[in-house]
């Protein structure tokens, strides 16, 4: 603990140092980590258990509920998570704070716009007709 | 050490190229079958290929070591011996599951 620091240790585990939500952030990563896992393994099971990976088959599975559902969580969450791991890996190595800030915004900007494309393609999949 | 620098790469490699791949294949799908044609000409081809079983054993090993860092988030593993053991495990884990994936998707001819 550096001198002029009030927070006690036990008070920065907690996440109540002077940022007040350090450790709930910390936390935050691990539980969409672990929600990305179970996707993860679901969408490979899926093409794995899937009969055939044609067209016609691929719509038929994102157009049913179990299928569009559990893809848009794995899109959502396959994004935030790469948003988050990019964001570790500029702030690591790019120091400078305001190409640091600029990096990390562009990064936002994108991981929303492919977010929202991707959800868009699903949409138009689970939501019109099956060919 | 090693882990953790592959733990990266493969994450970059997964939130670049597999994102895009993952929309580009989902707006493919939706955009009728002259799209789809394009898509599958070009994941079916040798570079296609090469690529998508990159970011599947990308996927596997990321998945694997991603495993390995939540288990030490628990503080437990540090010790020498076992970690480099666990190190050693995503590797040969992350390797079987892509060859198996592959052998399963290819000899279903699907």
């Amino acid at each position: 603990m550096s001198l002029g620091d009030s927070s006690t240790p036990i008070g920065k585990v907690r996440g109540l140092g002077s940022a007040h939500h350090g450790g709930e952030h910390w936390l935050t990563e691990r539980v969409a980590s672990i929600a990305l896992l179970l996707l993860g393994i679901w969408f490979v099971a899926s093409l794995l258990f899937l009969p055939k990976l044609d067209q016609r088959t691929l719509i038929e599975w994102l157009h049913a509920p179990s299928g569009a559902v559990p893809m848009a969580l794995f899109i959502v969450f396959a994004f935030r998570h790469a948003l988050d791991g990019m964001k570790v890996f500029i702030d690591d190595y790019v120091h400078e704070p305001g190409t640091n800030f600029a990096i990390n915004t562009l990064l936002l900007f994108l991981a929303l716009a492919g977010g929202a494309l991707a959800l868009f393609a699903l949409g138009r999949i689970a939501f019109g007709a099956v060919a | 050490m090693v882990a953790s620098i592959i733990h990266r790469a493969t994450g970059i490699a997964l939130s670049v190229a597999g994102l895009a791949i993952l929309t580009w294949w989902l707006l493919a799908l939706a955009n009728g079958t002259d799209a789809y044609a394009g898509f599958r000409g070009l994941s079916t081809s040798l570079v296609g290929r090469v690529v998508l079983i990159g970011l599947t054993w990308s996927f596997f090993q990321h998945l694997l070591t991603g495993i390995r860092h939540l288990v030490m988030d628990t503080g437990a593993i540090f010790e020498l011996r076992i970690n480099k053991t666990s190190a050693i495990l995503t590797f040969l884990g992350g390797a079987v599951l892509t060859v198996l994936f592959w052998a399963y998707l290819l000899g279903a001819a699907k």
